[in-house]
């Protein structure tokens, strides 16, 4: 790799990694690892205009690929599953802290063009059948599966959210 | 598709990889601390056209298009799972 490549990594590499501490989040504390799909960031930044996951297949255009644009949109339902976002540059806190490793894990990302987010249509209104969480502390409300694992606006830990609202049925 | 010269020749094990994937970077590695003989393909680095068969190719193999996925005529695996790898390839 070239100095000033090295350089842009490296760069992009901080950039993730205080972003990620801001809200609540861990970057693979495994430097070269984490690096390496920091260079595949910028490869796809450069060859299509966009950052998509460097461990997916784009399509090549933003709105085929909008779902996989780091960080994906299947990113925190991995983390709270299996520790580690697809291509593990996010991990989760026990991975951070060795209790457990990230490894391989199943695409979440649906196989048919027509089930993936940005193409589901308005058949299920977005959002629909979604739990949505309160932090006790600061009152910051997000509708997923689980409630975060640090609250992004004050850093309490998840045990502090409380379920503010439940799908029907 | 590129080929690779190893010790241990399985027959026919072909992989599917995308150049900017760390787990395919993983899994080349491993293929060629085992020295197996295989043939490999950058799905992100082909035309459009050869892109979608790969990918039409692998979905109907494995019921899912997501890469690495390594194939022996028989069988395939699919993410960087090593002892997968290992009981695929017989090693």
């Amino acid at each position: 790799m070239a100095e000033r490549e090295a350089q842009e990594v490296e760069a992009l590499r901080e950039r993730l990694e205080r972003e990620a501490r801001a809200g609540g989040y861990h970057l693979n504390p495994d430097v070269e690892f984490t690096s390496a799909l920091v260079e595949g960031l910028l490869t796809n930044q450069a060859r299509y205009g966009y950052p998509s996951c460097p461990c997916r297949r784009a399509a090549g255009e933003r709105a085929e690929d909008v779902d996989i644009i780091c960080p994906c949109d299947y990113r925190d339902a991995d983390l709270d599953e299996y520790g580690a976002c697809y291509c593990a540059l996010y991990v989760s806190r026990d991975v951070v802290d060795g209790k457990k490793e990230a490894g391989a894990i199943p695409e979440r990302r649906p196989a048919k063009r027509e089930d993936r987010p940005q193409f589901r249509g308005e058949a299920a209104p977005a959002g629909s059948g979604i739990k949505v969480w309160r932090c006790r502390v600061c009152g910051y409300l997000c509708a997923r599966e689980e409630a975060p694992e640090v609250c992004p606006i004050c850093k309490a830990s998840r045990d502090r959210f409380e379920a503010f609202a439940w799908p029907p049925g | 598709m590129e080929h690779v010269d190893g010790t241990v020749d399985p027959g026919g094990v072909v992989l599917y990889a995308l150049s900017t994937c760390v787990w395919c970077k993983k899994t080349r590695a491993l293929l060629e601390e085992l020295g197996v003989t295989y043939d490999y393909e950058y799905v992100d680095l082909a035309s459009p056209a050869r892109q979608s068969e790969i990918e039409g190719e692998v979905m109907a193999r494995t019921g899912r298009a997501s890469y690495p996925t390594i194939c022996t005529p028989t069988d395939c695996v699919v993410g960087y799972r090593p002892d997968e790898i290992r009981l695929l390839l017989g090693l």
